[in-house]
């Protein structure tokens, strides 16, 4: 055991202790039990206690010893409402079957970061949820040892029952809460050894999954209040336009329509944070009383858009001041190719050089040098952005799906003139986040509404609005250059890499570190189409191209993909190049080497072409190799193998689903999606144009793997993602005979619905 | 706007809405069935899927006035408790990660259960296709669909 000091209080921020949720809601709870369902009864629901103890903010005990545990971080679909209250019931002692969970509030005192982004919710979770559990058990054993009048060190507690054995005591959690709620919080507990973990490390279900599969309310689109009429907005057609004038009178006129006006989602766009990115700022909206009723009438809406200047934003990335540029005009896809292709060679800034790289191009007996690009990406969470808002004079609030409710609550606060603390923002399930929802306009949207309309209200983007938005993956470009002299070895490496409007590389990644002679360069193209965070930002391009480019070099000099990496990263661990090196050799080969025994590597597979990727980010290590075959001229994927080291794993078959998915996905977005511009307009606009991977192209299988390992918990969310790619792309080479250097693979082939 | 007899999940029900409104919308807004997803509103992600008479349809592009001449199944009545095998299997195999798109599969697998009890993969495949999830859970979503294929065949 080893002790560490709370910082779980508990009297200063009790709001309330009873049940979330009030009687406006329509069938909305925000709780839900872990018992579950004996197969073919009745959906078994726990008994409610008639009293509730807040033992502290993310836990509270009822009499009946039932435990309703906070989950405090938005649920996009990486699985932390079951995983992050598997920490708080691990160091509790408790019986998961005794557990509800209940979505928490908005309160980052209590709950520090309330944020789903970066892979960080269960790494920056592990500390403080076990310790809230473990708060809790030590005030329950104050309590027992207090009424038992026997020593604290002697109080057992297993499965939320507490024990004296040498005077044969026992009592359930129910009975020692009331006493344990005016327990003093200690100064320090005691936190578990990891071999005596009994929740972390075991397979718990999806706690919202019996919800699910029935159909019960759960996501942001499914909130009601009596009284809540819908809104939706009408965007210009082309990024690079704005809002002239409108003419609303026949709108006005059509069956349930409430309200037609220009809303300005900001009071002004200078001193924004990076969070309230967004393409249009001024827009039209329609409001009325049914969702189809405003659809029809934001079709007939008779607007006039006319082209928008430059705009020049001054914006806040957490705390840090920064300018952002967006230049007029309407951009075409064709263009930006040819400028990206042009542009390394023109404006990029060295970000990393060790030894010599110039001279040992010079003086190589060869150089391999290749290119590699990929396209905007819409982000398409299956559930649209949309928010619900009731603005009254003195208070709002939100509810709705949003990966930053924290940040976000500022922008409203600003926005609409109200002390935050008159700004509740409640988070529901969210279909789907990949990122979008780190920006949160819509939320500012929905609030500017109902402040306007002084009504409860839904604002619902349709699909063509969503993929129209913006807050795209940027476009990227990288080419990579390799020094190899008359003995094939590779003396130098340079990638110069760059993107519209960011740049995806990152420097101290491997392979830098494994080259005496490495150069790294970036640069930045500007545009008017607004881009953001999308599921492993930067690396989800960087690693495909990367990883593409390590296959042939490998097959340049004559090595096995595998083993040339594992030189590679055997050099960077034995005597790495430079001080910055962003990765752990050891580990980096780790998932390599049971990548290579999974799959049985060494073993030539007939009927089938492999590739191998593997790549390091948000903290985790991921190697994969994929097999397909090809089936009429097209690839068929048919089976995956995933090795994975991101520490303690939680909850293995919820991680396993988390690597099958990002593999499915990433295979889907290296193969078939695009979004592409042709006069500032996107020509994708719904799923006939824009295509998402489907059934019939996905794998077969998905073996995952976890390396074991007792370090602290990383990121899942979005490590299996970047590297398959690079996988597929290998795959393809050895299928076709063909490298394929510029995603989507597959092109905009003919769609299906 | 017109009046509308709709039996859905063996409920009768009277509405009164504009002939065009799709069934999707009847659903959602003047019904409280939520659990009928909207995604594309074009019949191209399957997240809107119900039964018509136990026919899988887009309710997205279905106006309630063909709707009407049918029994209208939604997840929410598929089962009277949440046990329809599908349903079960999809829990079993944990399926869902965020969710969303998952009640139009399962009406969309139930469907093909019933008329096919025993699918090969091509014709899960092929029946599934329109149902896109984003978060990539097609191979437990196969799975899940054999588990409830084979329950099909023992009882």
């Amino acid at each position: 055991m080893s002790k560490a000091k709370t910082n779980v209080g508990r009297r200063s921020f009790i709001k309330s202790v009873g049940l979330a949720g009030g009687g406006m809601m329509i069938g909305f709870s925000w709780l839900y039990s872990c018992k579950e369902t004996p197969k073919g009864e009745a959906i078994a629901a726990l008994e409610m206690p008639e009293n509730w103890y807040e033992l502290n903010g993310f836990l509270k005990i009822g009499e009946n010893g039932v435990v309703t545990i906070m989950s405090p971080n938005p649920e996009i679909g990486q699985n932390v409402k079951t995983s992050m209250p598997m920490l708080v019931a691990e160091e509790l002692d408790v019986d998961w079957k005794n557990v509800i969970v209940e979505q928490a509030p908005l309160n980052t005192d209590i709950f520090t970061r309330q944020l789903a982004g970066g892979s960080q919710s269960i790494r920056q979770g592990w500390e403080s949820l076990r310790m809230a559990g473990a708060t809790a058990k030590h005030m329950l054993k104050q309590a027992a040892a207090d009424a038992w009048g026997v020593p604290f060190g002697e109080i057992e507690v297993s499965e939320g029952i507490l024990s004296h054995a040498a005077t044969n005591q026992s009592a359930g959690f129910g009975d020692m809460a009331a006493a344990a709620a005016s327990v003093e919080v200690p100064e320090e507990v005691e936190l578990k050894e990891k071999t005596d973990f009994k929740i972390i490390g075991t397979s718990r279900k999806n706690v919202d999954a019996q919800k699910i599969v029935t159909g019960q309310p759960l996501f942001g689109l499914d909130y009601k209040e009596n009284g809540m009429l819908i809104a939706m907005l009408v965007q210009p057609p082309a990024f690079g336009m704005q809002f002239k004038s409108m003419n609303a009178d026949a709108v006005l006129k059509m069956p349930g329509i409430k309200e037609v006006f220009v809303m300005d989602t900001y009071k002004d766009v200078k001193g924004i944070s990076a969070f309230d990115t967004t393409a249009f700022t001024k827009l039209p909206v329609v409001v009325g009383e049914t969702t189809w009723q405003v659809l029809q009438a934001k079709k007939q809406l008779d607007v006039a858009w006319e082209n928008a200047p430059d705009v020049t934003v001054e914006m806040n990335f957490f705390g840090r001041n920064t300018t952002k540029n967006y230049p007029a005009g309407l951009e075409n896809s064709d263009t930006h190719f040819k400028i990206m292709a042009q542009e390394g060679a023109k404006n990029a800034t060295v970000a990393r050089k060790d030894g010599d790289p110039e001279t040992q191009f010079k003086n190589a007996a060869r150089i391999i040098e290749r290119s590699y690009s990929c396209p905007f990406l819409a982000h398409n969470t299956m559930e649209p952005m949309n928010f619900f808002a009731h603005v009254t004079a003195d208070e709002a609030k939100l509810v709705g799906p949003i990966q930053t409710p924290e940040i976000m609550e500022m922008s409203v606060s600003e926005r609409l003139g109200l002390p935050k603390e008159k700004v509740d923002i409640m988070m529901t399930r969210q279909g789907g986040g990949f990122g979008r929802r780190l920006y949160g306009h819509f939320l500012v949207e929905a609030a500017v509404i109902s402040q306007k309309t002084n009504t409860p209200i839904k604002l619902i983007y349709t699909r063509e609005d969503d993929m129209t938005n913006g807050v795209y993956r940027p476009a990227y470009y990288a080419t990579y250059r390799a020094a190899i002299d008359e003995n094939n070895n590779v003396t130098a490496f340079h990638v110069n890499a760059g993107g519209i409007p960011e740049s995806p590389l990152a420097a101290n990644r491997f392979p830098a570190g494994a080259f005496e002679h490495y150069l790294a360069e970036q640069w930045e193209v500007e545009s008017n189409i607004t881009t953001g965070a999308f599921r492993a930002p930067r690396s989800n391009f960087i690693a495909g191209a990367e990883q593409s480019f390590l296959d042939e070099l490998a097959e340049e000099v004559g090595k096995d993909p595998i083993q040339f990496r594992l030189d590679l990263l055997a050099k960077a661990e034995s005597n790495p190049i430079g001080e910055n090196n962003d990765y752990d050799a050891a580990r980096y080969a780790g998932v390599l080497k049971k990548v290579r025994e999974t799959s049985d590597w060494d073993t030539p597979k007939t009927g089938v072409s492999r590739g191998v990727s593997a790549y390091f980010c948000h903290n985790s290590y991921v190697a994969q190799v994929l097999d397909l075959e090809m089936k009429n001229n097209e690839p068929n994927v048919k089976e995956v193998f995933c090795a994975v080291d991101c520490g303690i794993v939680v909850n293995p078959d919820a991680a396993e689903n988390l690597v099958q998915g990002g593999t499915v996905d990433g295979i889907g977005h290296a193969m078939y999606s695009a979004i592409t511009f042709k006069d500032g307009q996107p020509e994708q606009r719904n799923f006939d144009t824009y295509r998402l991977i489907r059934h019939s192209e996905a794998p077969s299988k998905v073996k995952v793997d976890f390396v074991k390992s007792d370090i602290n918990p990383t990121g899942l969310g979005e490590p299996p993602f970047p590297p398959i790619m690079g996988a597929v792309a290998n795959a393809l080479y050895k299928a076709t005979g063909k490298r394929h250097y510029h995603q989507p693979f597959m092109g905009n082939q003919e769609l299906k619905g | 706007m017109a009046l509308y007899n709709l039996k859905v999940n063996g409920k009768k029900q009277q509405i009164e809405v504009d002939e065009t409104t799709p069934m999707l919308w009847v659903l959602r807004d003047h019904l409280d069935l939520v659990g009928t997803k909207f995604g594309c509103g074009a019949a191209q992600c399957g997240a809107c899927t119900i039964h018509l008479d136990g026919d899988a349809v887009r309710s997205c592009v279905t106006p309630v006035s063909v709707a009407a001449e049918y029994d209208i199944t939604t997840i929410e009545g598929l089962s009277e408790n949440g046990d329809h095998p599908v349903q079960k299997a999809w829990l079993a195999h944990d399926v869902p990660q965020c969710g969303y798109c998952q009640a139009g599969q399962i009406m969309n697998a139930s469907a093909l259960l019933k008329k096919n009890p025993s699918p090969t993969d091509d014709e899960i495949d092929a029946a599934m296709d329109g149902n896109i999830c984003r978060c990539g859970t097609y191979t437990r979503i196969k799975a899940a669909i054999k588990t409830a294929a084979n329950q099909n065949a023992t009882s």
